[in-house]
């Protein structure tokens, strides 16, 4: 049995208390008025923005001659769809305000985005992690079940997720953010494309779709979580428990894989409405698929380290690696498979999307590429690499970083435009849930054996050499 | 070398293993093990040395990535810019996104078949080449030792029929 160590629970408490902290100035410091948030954009114009307006200002700066008033204007530009959201404010028929007004709400969103990103992000951890494990055990799989009860802890954090991330689309439901311009009754008339799709999307039918899935999940998790301890109970011979776990496995994954992608359209791709992508739904799976099992094998590591699970070798490490390395290898695929496709068309109302990408989010949007797929092509390439922890460890923490800032670049430039930086309620946002995570995590391993000595097959992954 | 093998037969690729391992350790050289299919674990036991095959396949895949853009850079860019959907002609930075699959089939390509052939050459087979298989049995259902003969010949057949050899024969060394 698993003991919470001491400096681990200490340290869960203080990423939440500080990220609660970082939140908290986050929210207070987001601007009320239009006067204070122009104050904020000229005040930031001096320091971290210089770089931003080197590459940004000389392309509109020469039409307007005063570089913060083509800064606002650009972020107009881009965001058609975004900007008719002034409109629903009484001081939209002054043009002058306008741009102030969209500036507002840029600014008054990116705390709530920022919250969004990191409750979404730390969200699909144990959900790749429930899909990881719902494969391996469909799959019968005999490698991976000395894993099986770090799977199951991790996905222990997929139930308090799930409330959370539904609380936040219930606030936004009630508008008391405008991450969502569908949502906005205002925007919606004079929006003839979404006018077209209010029939999916409207808020009543997007929560109870939000409750589908998360019912569905949490139930899965459930059961299995169930079905494997009470395998760990059952009289020699009797794998009753397994086969159960096999079924509804199956099953799970035909519910999920339909979900996931209605999931994806749903809490990500609705943010820019006027704009889709078929692949979209996988694209999400990828990121999640990678974060997870790379979640997994540091998860395992940190475990090894404290002297638990004496069985998992290096081989089941091994096997972890590979997929850390084949799934980034994958996600690449698919990242670029959606760019490439859509640069070559060059169909206006597709192209606007990787447009604002790579104008105002250059570095983030090339930098996770850096991140997911080059540095981890190329240290996980060799087969003694993949054995060894503490590269293990290395390319975890840029796939985890990288696969952060890949759920900001899908959830920003919709909801703030060209007003992103890293500050305050981003790292608080990243660090609190961080926090809950491993609090839920390991508390959620004390509760059960961490070898399933019940499964019928462990002895095959006792043995498992590759 | 010696200029004498015993080879030793078995038809277990389990007993094959473990006679490999006696034989390791009784401090014989074994000079090459013919069987019908890859034996999980045989090399290791072998002692042989782990296969560079993979690094050749590194290299073989950069020069592809190499080729690959010398190759598309003339095509494309140098000697025939073409008007693409009205992508722009003159760069190959700005038409990369079309140039990836290339990239990436050409790196593929070349990695693969130069592996496929420096592992034919390695393994010293080539067209026309004649069999060095000594009993054709072992592309079937048998499994061949050939251990050098140094010495003992009685102490060395006593040894291979323990470790459950069912034919053992000595032949002079050709190679030798």
């Amino acid at each position: 049995m698993y003991t919470f160590a001491q400096r681990l629970k200490i340290i869960a408490y203080v990423l939440m208390g500080l990220g609660a902290i970082g939140l908290a100035i986050g929210f207070i410091s987001a601007p009320s008025t239009v006067a204070e948030a122009q104050a904020m954009v000229a005040d930031a114009h001096g320091g971290h923005e210089s770089d931003h307006e080197s590459d940004h200002g000389s392309d509109h700066g020469s039409d307007h001659g005063d570089d913060h008033a083509a800064m606002i204007h650009s972020t107009h530009d881009t965001h058609d769809s975004h900007a008719a959201t002034t409109g629903h404010d009484s001081h939209a028929d002054d043009h002058g305000d306008a741009h102030g007004e969209h500036l507002l709400h840029q600014l008054q969103n990116k705390p709530w985005a920022a919250l969004y990103v990191a409750i979404f992000f730390f969200f699909m951890i144990p959900l790749g992690t429930l899909l990881f494990y719902a494969i391996q055990r469909a799959a019968q799989a005999g490698w991976s079940i000395l894993l099986f009860r770090v799977m199951e802890a991790i996905t222990a954090y997929l139930f308090p997720a799930s409330v959370i991330i539904f609380v936040f689309l219930v606030l936004t439901g009630a508008h008391a953010n405008h991450l969502f311009v569908w949502m906005d009754a205002e925007t919606v008339a004079h929006d003839e494309i979404i006018q077209g799709k209010v029939g999916y999307l409207n808020v009543p039918f997007f929560l109870l779709r939000a409750v589908i899935y998360l019912t569905g999940w949490n139930l899965y998790r459930y059961f299995s979580r169930k079905f494997s301890l009470a395998q760990d109970n059952a009289n020699a011979g009797d794998v009753s428990n397994y086969k159960k776990n096999f079924r509804i496995s199956a099953v799970f994954l035909v519910f999920f894989f339909v979900t996931e992608s209605m999931m994806s359209w749903d809490w990500i791709m609705s943010l820019d409405p006027h704009w889709f992508s078929t692949l979209f739904g996988w694209y999400v799976l990828s990121s999640m698929l990678v974060t997870a099992v790379t979640v997994i094998a540091m998860v395992t590591i940190y475990l090894k380290s404290k002297g638990y699970l004496p069985n998992v070798n290096h081989s089941h490490l091994h096997d972890l690696a590979k997929f850390m390395f084949g799934l980034s290898v994958f996600w690449t695929y698919l990242w670029f498979s959606q760019f490439m496709l859509i640069w070559y068309s060059n169909i206006p109302e597709e192209v606007t999307y990787f447009l604002t990408r790579i104008e105002d989010y250059n570095l983030p949007f090339f930098g996770m590429v850096a991140l997911n797929f080059i540095f981890p092509l190329l240290i996980l390439m060799s087969s003694d690499y993949k054995r060894s922890n503490w590269i293990i460890v290395m390319a975890g923490v840029a796939i985890v970083f990288g696969h952060y800032i890949d759920i900001f670049n899908m959830i920003m430039p919709a909801t703030v435009g060209d007003q992103w930086f890293i500050g305050w309620s981003e790292i608080g946002g990243f660090l609190f849930f961080a926090g809950l995570f491993i609090f839920v995590v390991f508390r959620a391993m004390t509760k059960a054996p961490l070898e399933p000595s019940g499964d019928p097959f462990v002895g095959e992954s006792e043995r498992f050499v590759y | 070398m010696s200029s004498k093998l015993v080879h030793a037969v078995y038809d277990d690729d389990d007993t094959l293993l473990h006679a490999v391992k006696d034989v390791k350790k009784a401090d014989y050289q074994i000079e090459e093990v013919f069987t019908p299919f890859p034996v999980h674990g045989l090399d290791h036991a072998m002692g042989l040395a782990g296969t560079r095959i993979a690094v050749t396949a590194f290299m073989y895949g950069i020069l592809g990535f190499v080729v690959a853009i010398t190759m598309i850079n003339y095509i494309m860019i140098q000697d025939w810019p073409q008007n693409i959907g009205g992508k722009p002609s003159f760069s190959f930075l700005e038409n990369l996104p079309a140039f990836v699959p290339v990239i990436f089939e050409m790196t593929v390509f070349f990695a693969a078949h130069l592996m496929v052939i420096t592992f034919y050459l390695r393994s010293r087979l080539w067209p026309f080449k004649k069999a060095e298989n000594p009993m054709p049995e072992t592309t079937d259902d048998k499994f061949l030792m050939q251990v050098a003969l140094d010495g003992d010949e009685k102490k060395l057949t006593a040894l291979l029929k323990k470790t459950g050899a069912i034919a053992i024969s000595i032949h002079e060394n050709d190679q030798a």
